[in-house]
């Protein structure tokens, strides 16, 4: 057929509403998992992953560009099975999780299913997280000497050339953060979602020159064939019909700088992580 | 039918039999196409993807929308003359989204193909059921997504399904009553021709859907259609051998049914490149051609008296095959098969190109289409088959590093395979194309905008932003001699003409 669990994040109201008569019946789970611990059962829901979920969360669910890590506990959105049935099932609004089914490409899955995937995930996490590193002096570097908070926002403070990172600890792994820094341009933050568009923005850098000869950096907020949006470096917001520039420049290396152990030494590094993972409360200690 | 009698009217999916969405109609031309401005919106207020292509006979708008409505407008201000809404069972499960492609139409009746498996006549002047036929067991994962095809006084429909391990079939029914006519299974059964490509039982679940709308040549009385992926699409165990007739182009009677040749384009396919692109019928000079840009990459030019293979070309980046064999057909190369843990292939899941109709203009002799360029990883995994469950043997993954994937409309010359020019997209798109006599081609993209650009040189001409990506192919059509083109984005149809 067409395709498969390529991901939409058109969450119409009547979809989701069909989706959950379809598929499994009701919003709300059995509290139970009726086949936890079931090695067997957890095979089957490994197909079910692999078809339905690895597209963004990675095989063996270890996570991927798109989605987090789901080896790792606790579960942002409430970690007993019940929850996590509930998290596949329902999606997670305002976020790429979509709910069961409502991708426009792949199959919805069956309450079994979805129970099997519950139980699968449960056989592969892992211990919780053990970063190691002091997130009060995770703190005191982001918004100071590394200068985190210069273009990221973590719980309403800080800049917003780049993306949000207040839930970035909880989503993501400790070594895709460890990239990340290290590494930005590797693999650049995902930006806007468009209802029905198959791929999300990224945070590219552009570079513009306007007929006047105006020069603007910034980092990509949205464009078309025709026009482009992006936010300079004095978080101004600015729009141009492509067809209007002297130049239009798009790169893929990031206005972040790199942070390398010169720049960021291996303990500093453990202490933003923690900060990031711990939400800003004092870390995982 | 003689569609090229009353370019005025859309009278089937890909607007005549030959399969070429091109239409005729000139007043809209590369002069004035920077003039165009919307017409009139239609708004279904459904979700999902809106993939409908809509007819237009003498004024009339007939068009299906997502979860399986239909509707009729007047063609001129758009405002609505019936709606119809089928009560859907709560256990279809559809693959791909709750999609319709369209309507069929034949003297006082419109036919629709359902997401439960039935064919449908509606009363074109009122939407009334006038008959309403179960084809297959919709529990088992199939479904009808496709605009039916009326031959003489026949109704044609393939079905949809090759993510549940159904056994694909094209049905013809009779226009006035609904029997049904004859049955094509689009996998031999023991003791056919065919079967013994099949590894032991795997032809009961193998897949090879027919699910975009076919082409007909009535000089020979020869309808073409086109088929799917054998199952499970991601894994070749259990199914050894070439899995005819998944992925393959075929030449039917329409009167009967029958077989007179096929060609598959991808033997035992393990990446779900399915062939069900629409079969473009072209004539040059003496040759009687059938064109097909295929989702595995390659333009193929076929000999539609014989289905003898005359050249593929790449149109798009290639890995999965390495060389062709003695008749110039590409064949899977060991090194491109999926894997366990994965294996990054082009062109992805999605293919280099999809059910998005080309178009072939006669003017410029070129044949348009939209590409998708795109790497992804397959993976496969041992699936057990389980009636009306998904099955295919796991899943894909996009390849980052192969970042950022991008789309293009791109003209090829059929006598060549080369392309002529290109038309980038940011991001690949499931818009189809249309061309026209006005030395125009229309098409979308998954940013929201739907183009005109210039037939010869590829040059933009007039753009609107529809506030959705694209998941049509557009068409269209002239009521007292003022032409509209008409494209479905988001839950709205789009009509543009001139001021």
């Amino acid at each position: 057929m067409n395709v498969r669990p390529r991901i939409f994040f058109g969450f119409d109201f009547a979809v989701v509403i069909l989706v959950c008569l379809v598929t499994a019946s009701s919003g709300a789970a059995q509290a139970k998992n009726p086949y936890a611990g079931d090695a067997k059962v957890a095979k089957l829901g490994e197909f079910e992953f692999r078809a339905n979920c690895a597209f963004c969360h990675g095989l063996g669910a270890r996570g991927g560009g798109r989605g987090p890590d789901l080896t790792r506990t606790p579960k942002k959105h409430g970690d007993s099975d019940a929850d996590i049935f509930n998290t596949i099932n329902n999606g997670v609004p305002g976020t790429a999780m979509p709910p069961n089914g409502a991708t426009q490409q792949g199959v919805g899955m069956t309450e079994e299913e979805l129970w099997q995937v519950v139980t699968y995930i449960r056989s592969v996490e892992k211990k919780a997280s053990t970063v190691s590193g002091d997130a009060n002096h995770g703190r005191e570097l982001y918004y100071g000497s590394a200068a985190c908070g210069t273009c990221h926002m973590f719980k309403g403070k800080g800049g917003r050339l780049g993306p949000d990172l207040t839930g970035a600890g909880t989503a993501r792994s400790t070594e895709y953060l460890t990239e990340s820094l290290r590494k930005p341009s590797r693999r650049l933050a995902q930006g806007i979602i468009e209802a029905m568009k198959e791929f999300t923005e990224e945070y590219e850098t552009v570079n513009v020159v306007t007929n006047d000869g105006t020069k603007y950096q910034g980092t990509l907020l949205n464009e078309d064939s025709f026009t482009i949006q992006f936010m300079d470096m004095r978080e101004q917001v600015h729009s141009f019909d492509k067809a209007s520039l002297k130049s239009l420049q798009k790169s893929r290396e990031s206005l972040m700088p790199a942070y390398d152990e010169k720049v960021l030494p291996d303990k500093d590094l453990q202490d933003v992580l923690a900060f990031l993972v711990g939400g800003g409360q004092g870390g995982v200690k | 039918m003689n569609a090229g009698k009353e370019p005025q009217n859309w009278l089937m999916y890909s607007g005549d039999y030959t399969g070429r969405r091109y239409s005729t109609l000139h007043e809209i031309d590369a002069a004035n196409a920077g003039k165009l401005t919307p017409k009139w919106v239609y708004q279904t207020m459904a979700g999902g993807k809106f993939e409908t292509t809509p007819l237009v006979v003498d004024g009339i708008l007939y068009g299906t929308g997502q979860d399986d409505r239909a509707f009729a407008l007047d063609a001129r201000t758009g405002r609505p003359i019936w709606q119809y809404q089928r009560g859907l069972p709560g256990d279809i499960r559809p693959c791909c989204g709750r999609v319709n492609r369209g309507l069929a139409i034949l003297g006082d009746k419109v036919f629709m193909g359902t997401l439960d498996s039935h064919v449908i006549a509606l009363d074109t002047k009122t939407g009334n059921v006038l008959w309403d036929v179960s084809a297959v067991d919709y529990t088992k994962g199939y479904s009808f997504t496709l605009a039916p095809l009326v031959i003489k006084s026949l109704v044609l429909v393939g079905v949809s399904g090759g993510e549940y391990g159904i056994r694909g079939f094209i049905d013809a029914y009779d226009a006035n009553t609904g029997e049904k006519k004859w049955r094509f299974y689009t996998i031999p059964g023991p003791g056919e021709p065919g079967n013994e490509s099949w590894e032991g039982e795997s032809w009961k679940i193998g897949g090879s859907p027919a699910w975009i709308t076919g082409t007909y040549d009535a000089e020979t009385n020869t309808t073409f259609w086109t088929t799917g992926n054998p199952s499970p699409s991601n894994r070749g165990e259990g199914r050894a051998g070439d899995n005819l007739y998944s992925n393959s182009l075929l030449a039917l009677d329409p009167d009967t049914g029958k077989l007179k040749w096929h060609f598959q384009f991808t033997q035992h396919d393990e990446h779900d490149y399915d062939a069900t692109q629409v079969p473009v019928m072209v004539d040059d000079g003496g040759k009687k051609l059938i064109l097909q840009a295929n989702r595995n990459g390659f333009f193929y030019v076929i000999d539609r008296t014989n289905g003898k293979l005359i050249r593929a070309e790449s149109y798009a980046k290639v890995s999965w095959a390495k060389e062709k064999d003695a008749n110039g057909r590409p064949v899977p190369a060991k090194e491109g098969l999926p894997t366990l843990e994965g294996n990054k292939v082009c062109p992805g899941a999605a293919g280099a190109t999809n059910w998005m109709s080309p178009t072939y203009d006669q003017q410029t002799k070129l044949f348009y289409v939209t590409a998708r360029e795109q790497c992804d990883i397959f993976s496969t995994a041992p699936q057990p088959y389980d009636a009306g469950h998904a099955y295919y043997g796991s899943a894909y993954f996009p390849n980052d590093d192969a970042a950022p994937f991008y789309g293009a409309l791109r003209a090829l010359d059929p006598n060549t395979g080369k392309i002529k020019w290109e038309w980038k997209h940011p991001s690949p798109t499931w818009s189809g194309v249309l061309s026209t006599a006005g030395g125009l081609v229309f098409t979308g993209d998954a940013e929201g905008n739907f183009i005109a650009l210039d037939a010869a040189s590829g040059k933009a001409l007039w753009h609107f932003q529809c506030g959705a990506s694209i998941y049509s192919s557009p068409m269209t059509y002239a009521i007292a001699g003022k032409q509209y083109v008409a494209v479905a984005a988001g839950s709205s149809l789009f009509t543009f003409g001139l001021p």
